[in-house]
């Protein structure tokens, strides 16, 4: 009797844990958003040049290295996380200019982000009501990204427009797998850190976006 | 996009890899192999995904 109650109290321990990791988790990744949203925001309205866009860039890749896995235990990782989202938004800047000046680009920035929207919330919610454990995709999802880099790597120097297409459309998928991983890392994972699963949830959420926007890019143009 | 943005855009996709390279290889040897009924809990919103970027597209081009 004693034991069946131990467990059942462990078990509402453990279930109110996950519930406190994915609150944080998401209230985080909101304001964290809105963050981004408007440095984007600086970003086009001062027209920042590709190259800031690139540094900020650099800048935020530098923090998600070697400065978050340091502190993401502590409460100075909340501040490492507002840096790299509003680095990585105000990158966003030359894009959005690039797309805003053609002649229907501000609802295609509008259906790019209510995209984004739609497919995150529903990949989130498809992983916490099923609560499946999406851990065995692990392998797949790092495989994925290493090939997606090296295709963008020689399309650099090769810039060849279906490729570009096809990375946005791998990227997409890729991410789409991010998100159902990390989600159910939040649920299953008891080391499960909300600081880090922001970080991760956020690059997700900000590859779709981006790469939603080239694909509708491409299929909107008026040529 | 001129040379200078291509050399840096280069330099972090090359950062990336060497970030992401151990963690693939780590992932590789640790993480539990899924069984069939697993891959299709991930094909099944997948395919929702795609069905919704169709959608999307559609929409754009009209």
């Amino acid at each position: 009797m004693y034991d069946n109650q131990t467990v059942i109290s462990r078990g509402r321990e453990s279930v109110l844990e996950t519930n406190k990791v994915i609150r944080n988790t998401y209230s985080l990744l909101s304001m964290t958003l809105l963050f981004s949203a408007l440095m984007a925001f600086v970003g086009t309205v001062i027209h920042i040049s590709p190259m800031v866009s690139l540094i900020s860039s650099f800048g935020a890749m530098g923090l998600l290295w070697f400065v978050l896995p340091r502190t993401a235990q502590s409460a100075a990782g909340i501040g490492v996380v507002f840096a790299i989202t509003g680095l990585l938004g105000l990158g966003l800047g030359p894009m959005l200019n690039h797309y805003l000046a053609m002649s229907h680009g501000g609802q295609l920035v509008m259906t790019s982000l209510g995209g984004t929207g739609v497919i995150f919330l529903g990949l989130s919610g498809y992983a916490l009501t099923t609560r499946k454990n999406f851990s065995f995709m692990a392998g797949f999802l790092m495989v994925g990204l290493l090939v997606v880099v090296l295709a963008s790597l020689g399309n650099i120097f090769f810039l060849i427009p279906a490729l570009q297409l096809a990375i946005s459309a791998a990227v997409i998928m890729l991410m789409a797998g991010f998100i159902l991983f990390e989600t159910s890392q939040l649920i299953h994972d008891p080391n499960a850190n909300y600081i880090m699963a922001t970080a991760s949830l956020y690059l997700s959420i900000l590859n779709i976006f981006t790469s939603l926007l080239q694909i509708l890019g491409v299929f909107g143009r008026d040529d | 996009m001129d040379t200078g943005l291509k050399i840096l855009s280069a330099i972090l996709l090359i950062g990336m890899l060497v970030f992401i390279f151990p963690r693939m290889r780590h992932a590789l040897q640790n993480a539990p192999k899924g069984t069939r009924q697993d891959w299709l809990g991930y094909i099944i919103p997948l395919a929702a995904v795609v069905g919704f970027i169709i959608f999307l597209i559609l929409m754009v081009k009209h």
